[in-house]
């Protein structure tokens, strides 16, 4: 048991795995990751996957909103353009999805740098505005630009193939998601503390302070939102590479607020708190189905609540975290392992 | 008969109600430095409840109208106290997120309790439509745009001319201020709120009488965002000339440009609009230019 906190030098103070305890169990759980698809059945798979999906572009979208502090309403129309890109690169260009799916990252990047140029004039409620808009103007771009998108008939994708062995089930998919997701978590964890990572924080805390540290703001709120966009990309093409198909109404406003709200509910700011936001905001729909499909037998009808039932839930649960714990179940979890490792002597 | 002058028409009629709608956000912003993203649920809730009082309980178009602004403006009392106050002084994104969140549960409790089908509003202005000579005013929208004018200049008198009106300036120009010259600055919050949602109530079952009610009415008030962007945001005569420039605006490029994007041209423009304004004159036409010194 560690007692106390001595450290001689900042490399030691900024490492990610500061004992042995952590790094055993982190193998502990990558093991269990690894062995999952044996345990499971295909339905705790494929939510295995959304999951994946979900903490990539949570991840993504706390890099900008949790660290650089600039709100974005439009995070799932980023996720439709990376989904769009890999569709249409796959089927047009017929390129492997090895090759589309970076490139689909870096239009999204493209595409999220232009959203990201108001940022430079306006902040706070009026970017809010903005990226809402930019949700809007993508949505109508993904239905009307027929000859791109074939509009709300969608796009039908072949899955992944490397070397014959094609990645169609639940069960092969899940390897691709879980190697890109550990790689997205390993790299934006990572992002944080070099000089782009704390330009961000800086930019967030107080703009004007950090251009006068030097820091150029244009720079690098452009670096924050091509680098969300780039992951909510990647997350958008491996859901596309997944579900085998895109249609325009995949990727609505309310995907956006759900992203935001696994931001919020997980903790703004930290990655670990992006991973637990995306899990627990992905599994309370699926076990409100779950529950509603067992109330079922006892009241009829009782499915057909189920869509609004969602919408209450998230929102109380967006309100209620706000109000009650706006550092989010990162700061739970951290309180939790205090907790224990602070035992009997809390203080 | 010229299709010009009728699209002129169409379009001042549907941007006086958006006029009145964002007269709801502007009275928040004002007073609380708050956008309310829910407002566009607000007018839904609105639009049922003076629905259901007319139809379920078939009471005369008064009083479920007056039934339907008391309620409204006690939503908004119990909104501001339960989630707004809490979070006085937190970070805008917090602030933002919750009238996000409320507008996902107001969303979700509308459904449950009005099952999502569209229904048609019950008539309650005279039916025949109004002959300029030049133009055709249809029933809905020439009793929508009188009604939205009427309770534009209503707000406006209030907010210009009464004591409270007086509070919720002084408020907006200087919380502290206003707290030392005796002002209840909460008593301001939550008559803004409740303002506010009285506005959003009427523009709903505006809206609803001329196009119908369904649990997606509220999509209306994402697009009067632009208006108010347009406007500037703390600006009460930009929300009303910002909301006809927006009405002609769209009806204009739904009737002209429509063919070349497939349709649908209607309900991305504000968004286009928005984005165009934010990048040349953020505070728009009549706001007040924020400027910052450190």
């Amino acid at each position: 048991m560690r007692c106390g906190d001595f450290k001689e030098s900042y490399l030691e103070d900024e490492k990610i795995f500061q004992t042995w305890f952590v790094k055993f169990w982190l193998a502990a759980l990558f093991l269990f990751l690894l062995a999952f698809p044996l345990l499971a059945d295909a339905y705790m798979l494929y939510l295995a996957n959304i999951i994946g999906f979900a903490i990539i572009g949570a991840v993504g979208l706390n890099l900008l909103t949790g660290f650089t502090g600039q709100i974005s309403l439009g995070h799932a129309a980023f996720v439709g353009v990376g989904g769009y890109a890999t569709a249409i690169l796959m089927t047009r260009l017929n390129l492997p999805f090895w090759v589309a799916l970076p490139i689909a990252g870096f239009i999204s990047a493209g595409v999220g740098m232009v959203i990201g140029i108001p940022s430079l004039r306006v902040k706070g409620l009026y970017l809010v505005i903005a990226t809402l808009a930019a949700q809007f103007i993508l949505e109508f771009t993904f239905v009307h630009w027929e000859s791109m998108t074939k509009g709300i008939r969608g796009i039908n994708v072949p899955p992944p193939e490397l070397g014959g062995f094609v990645f169609d089930t639940e069960r092969s998919f899940y390897f691709i998601t879980l190697a890109v997701a550990v790689f997205a978590v390993f790299f934006a964890r990572n992002v944080v503390r070099t000089r782009w990572g704390r330009a961000f924080v800086a930019i967030r805390d107080r703009d004007l302070a950090a251009e006068i540290m030097g820091i150029n703001l244009f720079r690098y709120k452009l670096a924050a939102f091509a680098l969300s966009s780039f992951y909510a990309g990647i997350a958008g093409g491996l859901w596309v590479a997944f579900m085998k198909v895109v249609t325009p109404e995949h990727f609505p406003f309310g995907l956006s607020i759900q992203y935001l709200a696994m931001v919020i509910v997980g903790g703004l700011g930290t990655v670990l708190g992006s991973i637990f936001g995306a899990i627990f905001m992905t599994m309370v729909p699926e076990l409100l189905n779950v529950l509603s499909g067992m109330a079922k037998d006892w009241f009829p009808g009782m499915d057909q609540l189920f869509i609004p039932l969602k919408d209450v839930i998230f929102g109380t649960l967006i309100v209620s975290f706000l109000i009650f714990e706006p550092h989010g179940l990162a700061e739970i979890w951290n309180r939790v392992k205090s907790f224990f490792s602070l035992w009997p002597f809390s203080y | 008969m010229d299709i010009i002058p009728q699209i002129i028409v169409s379009g001042l009629a549907a941007g006086g109600v958006y006029g009145l709608i964002a007269l709801g956000f502007v009275l928040i912003y004002k007073a609380t430095s708050i956008l309310n993203l829910a407002t566009g649920e607000f007018m839904t809730v609105g639009a049922f409840i003076c629905f259901t009082g007319l139809t379920y309980l078939s009471l005369p178009f008064s009083i479920a109208f007056i039934g339907t602004l008391l309620f409204a403006a006690f939503l908004g009392i119990i909104v501001e106290r339960l989630m707004l106050r809490p979070l006085i002084g937190e970070p805008i994104i917090s602030v933002i997120m919750v009238t996000i969140g409320l507008g996902s549960i107001l969303k979700g409790l509308t459904h449950m309790i009005w099952s999502p089908e569209y229904r048609s509003f019950p008539r309650i202005f005279p039916p025949q439509p109004l002959d300029l000579g030049f133009a055709i005013v249809p029933s809905g929208l020439l009793w929508g745009f009188i009604s939205a004018i009427i309770f534009t200049i209503l707000f406006t008198c209030i907010f210009r001319f009464t004591r409270t009106g007086l509070a919720m300036r002084a408020t907006a120009a200087n919380q502290q201020a206003a707290l030392s010259m005796g002002i209840s600055v909460k008593r301001v919050f939550a008559i803004s709120w409740s303002f506010a949602a009285i506005a959003a109530a009427v523009g709903g079952i505006i809206i609803g009488n001329i196009s119908g009610i369904s649990i997606h009415l509220g999509h209306i008030g994402l697009k009067v965002l632009s208006v108010i962007i347009l406007g500037g945001l703390d600006s009460i005569v930009g929300a009303i000339v910002g909301g006809f420039i927006i009405g002609l605006l769209e009806n204009f490029a739904g009737v002209y440009l429509d063919s070349y994007f497939g349709g649908g041209v209607k309900e991305v423009v504000p968004f286009v609009v928005l984005v165009i304004i934010l990048m040349i004159r953020p505070y728009g036409i009549f706001g007040k230019p924020i400027i910052e010194r450190v």
